[in-house]
C-alpha cells in the first residue's frame, strides 16, 4: 500500500487515518533546536467534514487513501439515492444522503457535478460553482429598492434559500454561487 | 513568480545593517572574527540534527555540510585563539517549515573564561543592541521551572507514563498516539515544542537554562546537591515563543566527550539513522586541554523576522528553499 511521508502531506493530500479518509489541511513542522522532530496535521475527514489535528513525528508516514475524483452527470433522485452517470463511459451511481449534504439544494438534473470516490464508493458530490435556477417564493420588494442592499430570504425550485435584493421577484431566474451560496445577478432569459 | 526574491530589498537592507551591528559589537568587545570550513570530513552526531553529504569528488570519502562551526571553532579555541566569534551558512536535512529553512545563518561565539550566566549576559546584551530595544530585562527560568509552570509536571523526575499523561491532559495527543514510546527525552521535547516554548519569551525575551542532564549535548553536567538531580548547564533564549540561540557551559573532557559521541553513533544506528563519523580532531582538541570556556549560537534570520515582525523565516531570505 502506498504511504506518505509528513515531509510530502501538503494541502489537499489525501490519507487513511484510523481507517477514515481526510484531506490535508494544514502542515506545521516543530524542533527544537537539538530535540525530535514533529509536524502538527490539520486534517478534514471527508465524510463528515471534521477537521481535527494530529501530531507525528517527523519522517513518520500514513497510508494514502485511495480517492478520485470524477465529474458526472446527475440524472435524477428517486427520494433514497441520488443517480449520476459518467458522461464518457455512461457507467452509473448511486450517491446516498450524506454523499449529497451539501449539493442536494442545488440540483434538479442534468447538471456535472464532481463526485469524490473513495475505494470505488461516492463520498461526496459536489455541485456546480454556478447554478442558474428560479425562484418559486419570495415576499414582494418594498418599492423604490434598487440597491441590492438589505435583501430578503427566496426559495429555489431545488428547495434551496438564498438572499436576494429586494427587487428580485418570484418567478425570476437567478444565478447562485454554491460555494457560498451568494445570490450573484438576474439570469433572465 | 519563482525567480523572485523571498525577501523585499528593504527586508535585505535591514539584514546587512544587521551583520554590521554584530561586527561592530564584536569588535568593540575585542571578540575575533574567523571563518572555518563549511565543507568536513565529518560531521555532528546528534542524535536529531541530520547533515547533508556530498559525494567526495576524484574517488574521496564523503564530505559534510556543518549543521553548525563549532567542533572547527573549538579547535581554534585550542589552539590558542582567545574569545571568537562566526557568521556562518549551516545546513540541515528536512528542517523546512515557518520558522526553518535547510540553510541559515547562525551566528556562533565562544567567550573563554565565561560561565554560562556570563555569556547570558552577553547575549541579553547583543539581543537588544540589535533588535530589542526598549524590552525590560530579559526572564530568566530553569527547564524545570518552566514545565512546572506551564505544564504542571516535574521535567525531572516524571516517568515517562507521567509526561504522556501530561501531554494528553493538556491535550497534545490523542490517547492512542505514540504508543509504545517511553523515551523521557522524546516527551519532553514534544510538550516542550507543542506546549511550554509557545509560551516563552511573550513579554520580554525569556532564557531557559539547566536542562536535564539527558540534553546536555556539548555543555558541561553539574552534578546536584544530596538528592537534587544533576543539570546539564545549557541554555536557550525565547522570544516570543520561538527559539533563538542555544549555549552551553563547554565540555572539556575529550574522554567524556568521546563516550557521548558513540552514545549518540549507537543511538543513531539503532534508530535507522545515517550514522556520519565524529569529529577525532576535536577529541585531540580536548585532551590538548580547550580553555574553560562557554559557547552559543544564534539564528540571525529569526532574530530579523522578530525584529521586522515579518510572518515567516521566507521573507528574511533573498531566496528561500523553494526558489533556491
Amino acid at each position: 500500500m502506498a504511504t506518505v511521508s509528513t515531509n510530502e502531506m501538503k494541502s489537499g493530500t489525501k490519507v487513511l487515518v484510523d481507517g477514515e479518509p481526510y484531506s490535508v489541511v494544514d502542515n506545521e513542522y516543530r524542533k527544537p533546536g537539538k530535540g525530535q522532530a514533529t509536524n502538527t496535521i490539520k486534517i478534514r475527514n471527508l465524510k463528515n467534514g471534521r477537521v481535527l489535528e494530529k501530531t507525528l513525528k517527523s519522517g513518520d508516514s500514513w497510508e494514502v487513501a485511495d480517492i478520485e475524483e470524477t465529474d458526472m452527470q446527475f440524472l435524477y433522485s428517486d427520494g433514497e439515492f441520488w443517480h449520476f452517470m459518467n458522461p464518457a463511459s455512461f457507467e452509473q451511481v448511486q450517491a446516498g444522503e450524506t454523499a449529497m449534504i451539501d449539493a442536494a439544494k442545488w440540483l434538479k438534473g442534468e447538471e456535472s457535478c464532481k463526485v469524490l470516490f473513495w475505494n470505488g464508493v461516492p463520498l461526496s458530490v459536489t455541485a456546480p460553482n454556478y447554478v442558474i435556477l428560479a425562484i418559486t417564493e419570495t415576499d414582494p420588494g418594498l418599492r423604490g429598492d434598487t440597491s441590492g442592499g438589505g435583501g430578503k430570504p427566496a426559495t429555489l425550485e431545488t428547495g434551496a434559500i438564498v438572499r436576494v435584493p429586494l427587487f428580485v421577484q418570484q418567478g425570476e431566474i437567478v444565478k447562485v454561487d454554491t460555494r457560498t451560496g451568494e445570490y450573484l445577478g438576474r439570469a433572465n432569459k | 513568480m519563482s525567480w523572485r526574491p523571498s525577501a523585499t530589498i528593504e527586508t535585505l537592507k535591514a539584514r546587512a545593517e544587521q551583520n554590521g551591528s554584530v561586527r561592530a559589537f564584536f569588535a568593540a568587545r575585542g571578540v575575533l572574527e574567523v571563518e572555518t570550513p563549511i565543507l568536513s570530513a565529518h560531521a555532528t552526531v546528534d542524535r536529531h540534527i541530520d547533515s547533508f553529504s556530498t559525494a567526495g569528488g576524484n574517488g574521496g570519502d564523503a564530505q559534510w555540510l556543518q549543521t553548525s562551526p563549532e567542533f572547527a571553532m573549538k579547535r581554534l579555541l585550542a589552539a590558542g585563539s582567545g574569545a571568537i566569534y562566526q557568521i556562518a551558512r549551516v545546513f540541515r536535512v528536512e528542517e523546512l517549515g515557518r520558522h526553518h529553512n535547510t540553510e541559515f545563518s547562525m551566528l556562533e561565539w565562544y567567550r573563554p573564561g565565561y560561565s554560562m550566566f556570563d555569556l547570558m549576559d552577553e547575549v541579553e546584551a547583543l539581543v537588544r543592541t540589535l533588535a530589542a530595544t526598549g524590552v525590560g530585562s530579559f526572564e530568566r527560568l530553569s527547564y524545570r521551572q518552566a514545565f512546572q509552570r506551564h505544564a504542571g509536571v516535574d521535567a525531572f523526575t516524571a516517568e515517562g507514563d507521567e509526561l504522556r499523561d501530561a501531554a494528553l491532559r493538556l491535550g497534545l495527543i490523542g490517547a492512542g498516539d505514540f504508543a509504545g514510546e517511553t523515551e523521557r527525552d522524546f516527551w519532553l521535547d514534544l510538550i516542550m515544542s507543542l506546549h511550554v516554548s509557545p509560551r516563552l519569551g511573550q513579554a520580554t525575551p525569556s532564557f531557559l537554562h539547566d536542562f536535564p542532564a539527558s540534553m546536555a549535548a556539548l555543555s558541561r553536567v553539574r552534578n546536584g546537591q544530596g538528592d537534587e538531580p544533576a543539570v546539564a548547564e545549557r541554555f536557550e533564549l525565547f522570544w516570543h515563543g520561538l527559539e533563538l540561540a542555544n549555549g552551553f557551559h563547554e565540555l572539556t573532557d575529550a574522554d567524556e566527550q568521546r563516550r557521548r559521541f558513540e552514545a549518540d553513533q549507537a543511538w543513531r544506528r539503532g534508530h535507522g539513522k545515517v550514522v556520519p563519523p565524529y569529529d577525532a580532531h576535536l577529541i585531540d582538541a580536548l585532551a590538548q586541554g580547550l580553555p574553560d570556556c562557554s559557547g552559543v549560537a544564534l539564528g540571525l534570520d529569526r532574530l530579523l523576522m522578530l525584529k521586522l515582525g515579518l510572518p515567516e523565516l521566507a521573507a528574511t531570505l533573498a531566496f528561500d528553499r523553494s526558489r533556491a
